[in-house]
């Protein structure tokens, strides 16, 4: 393989990871806080409203159902606002938080509802508030579980990634698109399905040795 | 103060505590006519969980509040720390309403409240010391402040050499003295119990139950312990309430209750712990009707200070029976003898009905089980 197509996989890897990071940043940083809600907002719980719960349990199953590809069409016009344009990693990033964001709510949503409710209760039998209970309790509770989460996120979000390409997001998948299939060098589109596959794997393990590291439960010195 | 010999035999000392507060000053937590009741919710009928509970338990106190599953016992505790709140009536505790307060002046009043759970209840994520600290983090206090106080703590719970631990590396008893010094880390003027012990072996059990007395005597803490066990009551409390279907059936002196219970749900309570069951070994040889040559099984309950110690002696010397001693199961309870004991009465009916008055006349209340033979 030349040089030349050696230095674009490696510039689309590039892309593909500033794309996943940025929008697994953002789409954490929104989804977080709307899965803990959602784990925390039914009746008799820590932040009660059965009604903004089931709303918002209706929008996130109904992003989560949209295939990913019509999502990314379907929100040109949104993403045309946010990013300027609709062409390219940058724009790109705007369809991939969308998908992510619901995806790590309803993963957030599980880990904390693994936390023991009598946890919950007890830090309110010594007088702390819902917040702190959040922050002191739930969150450093469920954390194990919010690393793998986070780390499942992030694996599908390469995978949402690559289809970008499709639609002129840059990155692997456009690579891939582009000269494996439309040019035919079979080679690069091996080239890209390795390199994505590797990237798969180090995120995962990253995230299990991770998950490991902040899990007291079971860890023995 | 007030000594006396614990079961254990270990001498138990406890601040002498008034045992039916004549005025408010008295109580450090009072019920007024409280009720709970639980709304229907999806296919879960309503259910009253808590009728006519007005009681007080008196300040510095060790009081048992004691009932089946299922009883009311959890929604009475959780009403005095205002995790709940009644449908209708007051808990006032330290002279505070607690059960009118919301929001941030609960979670102030929260703060000298402790409570320890049956499961602890530990962050799994943080050690020993920090678990301890969960509370004062919560309470705003200084990190200098905290780690005095936390180490103060592990102190008091002898458990300093565990501070960097996580609970999955402690057992049962080590994981309850953290969650003892985590409810008194605030220094609360109440602690509630809520089947602290019941996930612990004995010799555990014991040893956390001697810790919480030595806390209601240094401390001065007045301790409220929820319990299906009356073992429990025994070995700690000084007072004792009994609740049955949401109601107080039984309250009082736990030597009192324990030597004359009235209600049959306190009695069946009591023939857990003082073994006033006829053994089955006697009990599958009883026959219903004389046999000759034979013995009459009378059952003698002993109840009291001045109890059947010299029964046994007495009807042999005064009566001239070979007195047979059975079974026996006598205990001591708050200086008080409680148990039974099981005699076989040779010689014929005549004998035997002699015996049974003879132990009337000397307020020993007796029945006859049967004949061996």
């Amino acid at each position: 393989m030349s040089r030349e197509l050696i230095n674009l996989i490696i510039q689309a890897t590039g892309e593909s990871l500033f794309m996943v990071s940025i929008a697994a940043l953002i789409a954490t940083a929104f989804g977080l806080p709307i899965g803990v809600f959602l784990a925390t907002s039914r009746k008799g719980e820590l932040f009660a409203a059965p009604a903004v719960n089931g709303v918002l349990g209706i929008i996130v199953n109904a992003t989560r159902s949209t295939p990913f590809i019509i999502l990314v069409v379907a929100i040109i016009p949104f993403t045309r606002l946010i990013a300027g344009t609709s062409i390219g990693s940058g724009a790109a990033i705007v369809p991939l938080t969308i998908a992510a964001m619901p995806f790590i709510a309803r993963l957030v949503e599980a880990a904390i509802r693994e936390v023991d409710a009598g946890l919950i209760e007890t830090a309110s039998s010594f007088g702390a508030s819902p917040l702190q209970i959040v922050l002191k309790v739930l969150i450093p509770e469920a954390l194990p579980g919010l690393v793998l989460a986070l780390t499942l996120a992030v694996v599908s979000l390469l995978g949402y990634s690559a289809m970008v390409g499709a639609v002129g997001g840059g990155g692997l998948g456009d690579l891939g698109i582009r000269y494996g299939y439309q040019r035919f060098m079979p080679e690069m589109m091996l080239a890209v399905v390795v390199v994505l596959i590797a990237l798969v794997q180090t995120v995962q393990t990253a995230g299990d040795f991770l998950a490991r590291r902040v899990n007291r439960r079971l860890r023995h010195r | 103060m007030n000594v006396h010999q614990s079961l254990t035999g270990e001498p138990v000392e406890t601040l002498s505590p008034l045992a039916h507060p004549r005025t408010a000053a008295d109580a450090m937590v009072r019920f007024e006519q409280v009720a709970k009741a639980y709304p229907a919710y999806r296919d879960k009928p309503s259910v009253q969980a808590l009728k006519d509970i007005d009681f007080a338990i008196p300040r510095g106190s060790i009081t048992g509040v004691i009932g089946r599953s299922g009883a009311g016992k959890s929604s009475l505790v959780r009403l005095i720390n205002g995790l709940e709140k009644p449908s209708s009536g007051r808990v006032v505790v330290d002279g505070r309403d607690i059960s009118g307060l919301s929001g941030r002046d609960l979670r102030l009043a929260q703060r000298s409240i402790g409570m320890i759970f049956q499961h602890f209840n530990l962050l799994s994520s943080r050690t020993a010391a920090d678990n301890i600290a969960l509370p004062l983090e919560i309470a705003g206090w200084s990190r200098r402040d905290i780690a005095l106080r936390v180490a103060e703590l592990l102190e008091l719970v002898g458990i300093a050499d565990k501070y960097d631990r996580y609970p999955s590396e402690l057992s049962g008893g080590q994981k309850q003295r953290i969650g003892i010094a985590r409810a008194l880390a605030t220094r609360p003027n109440v602690l509630l119990s809520d089947e602290a012990t019941s996930a612990l072996d004995p010799q555990t059990t014991r040893s956390i139950l001697d810790l919480l007395a030595n806390i209601n005597r240094e401390l001065g803490v007045t301790i409220v312990l929820i319990t299906h066990e009356m073992s429990v009551v025994r070995q700690l409390a000084k007072e004792v309430v009994v609740i049955d279907g949401g109601h107080i059936v039984e309250r009082g002196h736990v030597a009192d209750i324990f030597t004359h219970p009235a209600h049959p749900v306190t009695q069946a309570f009591l023939s857990e712990v003082i073994g006033d069951s006829v053994p089955v070994s006697l009990a599958s040889r009883l026959q219903p009707r004389p046999v000759a040559g034979g013995r009459a099984v009378i059952r003698v309950q002993v109840r009291g200070a001045d109890a059947g110690d010299t029964i046994v002696a007495r009807l042999a010397r005064e009566l001239a029976i070979d007195v047979a001693l059975l079974s026996a199961r006598i205990d001591e309870i708050g200086g008080q003898h409680v148990g039974s004991l099981s005699l076989g009465i040779p010689g014929g009916e005549a004998v035997a009905d002699k015996a049974a008055r003879y132990l009337s006349q000397n307020n020993l209340p007796a029945e006859r089980l049967g004949y061996v033979a």
